[in-house]
């Protein structure tokens, strides 16, 4: 099997891909990015947290128009997983204000950016509607 | 008049537009003058000197304007503050004179914006020689923008409006459109806005969709545009004529927060908390509430902000805004007229100039000298922007009683 690389490094591959967040080990909050102490407490400590891969839409846009470089149209969400807000693109659902809803369930899913000239494929994440 | 009162003296905005022939300096300077002519003073009066330029924000600014109109040799505060800078270098002049430093102050705002397209978006730096290559806080191996969501401005305030709609209901497109629908309306009386064309509700849903629900008017114009104002104290306004006296406006508040963390701000910028909490401070600062504001020019970079912010401004009660709106309160003619310039969706918004320009019309209805646009009987208004990052301006401003 090609050798794959998460698109961002808070993405975990493997069986079950998922989220990972920095979590403040005091009052609990979570950052997709390093910290050095706690945005919300001033704490130091943190551990790393999965996200869950469920969620609600909780506000979402449809892009359709962007920067040079940029495919449009695309649908992206703030999606509230159990709690913690994740942004992602939403995915098998059309870019149409008809067919995409506020509170509406979604799972986080893989998509494939590419192959580089080594064989290693990149793969991001989007979320998609849950039946 | 107390001593320690805070007046605005004298303030100007240049007409807000595209000045091919006119830099960054060329209209700082024109605002400049034209706020010392205003309040009949001179820069060898002042005693502080506060410049933001957003786009420019390390090239001095400040210096160079003194080199146009003046060097006097007082303190320069080049400051940046995203779209709140024009307000952070009015309240830099301010706290200057608070502390006892000087007894006036100059605060300019300019930006040449005219044709810059879509802010935020950071562009698409291709990942040289075809290799996956983590970059960055996040280890990303490819732009985020488009593939994990969106990071230009018009889809990150959509999703602001769209999460109001979430929580409170009663949003839609339509809804959305009637704002900007207002505010381009408003604009028809204000010869110093970049755009005074009234569009119909339909012209405005059927305009490019740029990100839903926001079309092309729906998001500010980007436009350049200078304004400055010169404040002083009550102790140094006493001494001046009777009619400097009569049209000085008094900064009732001034206040400018930063966004406290909230469960979600590093994922879509927390613009609601920052706001609220400014307006709280503003209105126990001033001693008045949102029921005694004559006008409100608040910070609609698009339509979908403007309705979240009737509600962190505290303009109806929480969750209303939906309600608020479609009592037609907002309207020049209504309860409380908001954005009767047009507003950024149509006077336009060269960044750093619109924290103070906002000022500037609040203070020309106050004046009684806003000619066809006046509110008439005006006494108090309540100017907001905010600066994404964040950066929240509110400032009070209330009629001489003389």
């Amino acid at each position: 099997m090609a050798q794959q690389i998460p698109m961002v490094d808070y993405l975990v591959l493997g069986d079950q891909p998922h989220l990972v967040a920095n979590e403040c080990t005091s009052c609990g909050a979570r950052f997709f990015d390093r910290r050095n102490a706690c945005a919300s407490c001033g704490k130091r400590d943190f551990r790393k947290t999965p996200i869950a891969t469920d969620g609600f839409v909780r506000s979402f846009t449809i892009v359709t128009f962007a920067a040079p470089g940029v495919p449009v149209p695309f649908v992206t969400a703030i999606v509230d997983c159990d709690g913690t807000s994740v942004r992602g693109n939403l995915v098998n659902v059309e870019p149409d204000p008809q067919q995409v809803t506020l509170g509406m369930k979604v799972r986080l899913t893989t998509t494939s950016l590419g192959t580089d000239d080594h064989g290693v494929e990149a793969i991001g994440y989007a979320f998609a509607p849950a039946a | 008049m107390a001593s320690d009162d805070i007046w605005i003296l004298g303030i100007y905005m240049t007409k807000f537009g595209k000045y091919p022939d006119l830099d960054q300096v060329d209209l700082a300077a024109e605002a400049a003058l034209g706020a010392l002519d205003d309040g009949g003073v001179t820069i060898h009066d002042m005693g502080v000197l506060a410049v933001g330029c957003l786009m420019s924000s390390n090239a001095g600014i400040g210096q160079q304007l003194q080199k146009q109109i003046g060097q006097t040799g007082i303190p320069v505060y080049n400051v940046a503050n995203a779209c709140a800078t024009g307000a952070t270098a009015l309240r830099t002049a301010i706290m200057a004179i608070k502390a006892g430093e000087c007894e006036m102050g100059l605060a300019v705002g300019v930006e040449k914006l005219a044709g810059a397209g879509l802010l935020g978006s950071g562009g698409q730096a291709k990942t040289t020689g075809n290799e996956w290559t983590p970059k960055g806080r996040l280890g990303a191996v490819a732009p985020i923008d488009g593939r994990i969501a969106t990071e230009a401005m018009p889809g990150v305030f959509a999703q602001v409006g769209m999460e109001y709609g979430h929580k409170y209901g009663g949003t839609s497109f339509e809804l959305f459109a009637r704002i900007s629908e207002k505010n381009h309306a408003h604009s028809t009386l204000n010869p110093l806005a970049a755009y005074q064309k009234r569009f119909t509700l339909d012209e405005i849903m059927g305009d490019m969709m740029i990100a839903y629900p926001n079309t092309r008017p729906m998001c500010s114009a980007n436009c350049d545009g200078a304004a400055a104002a010169v404040v002083v104290t009550g102790a140094k306004l006493r001494t001046l004529s009777l009619e400097q006296q009569r049209r000085a406006v008094k900064v009732s508040a001034s206040v400018l927060t930063s966004d406290p963390y909230q469960e979600a701000c590093q994922i879509l910028p927390d613009v609601n908390t920052l706001t609220r909490r400014a307006a709280t401070q503003a209105y126990e600062q001033a001693g008045v509430g949102p029921d005694d504001l004559n006008l409100v020019e608040l910070h609609d970079c698009f339509a979908t902000a403007e309705l979240v912010h009737y509600d962190n401004l505290m303009l109806c009660p929480e969750g209303g805004a939906v309600d608020f709106f479609q009592s037609g309160a907002p309207w020049r003619d209504g309860r409380l007229p908001v954005n009767v310039s047009g507003g950024l969706q149509s006077k336009g918004h060269p960044i750093a100039a619109t924290g103070i320009a906002n000022i500037w019309e609040i203070c020309h209805h106050l004046r009684g000298e806003a000619g066809a646009r006046q509110i008439e009987g005006a006494k108090v208004g309540l100017a907001h922007v905010i600066g994404l990052g964040s950066a929240c301006g509110v400032h009070v401003l209330e009629k001489s009683g003389l």
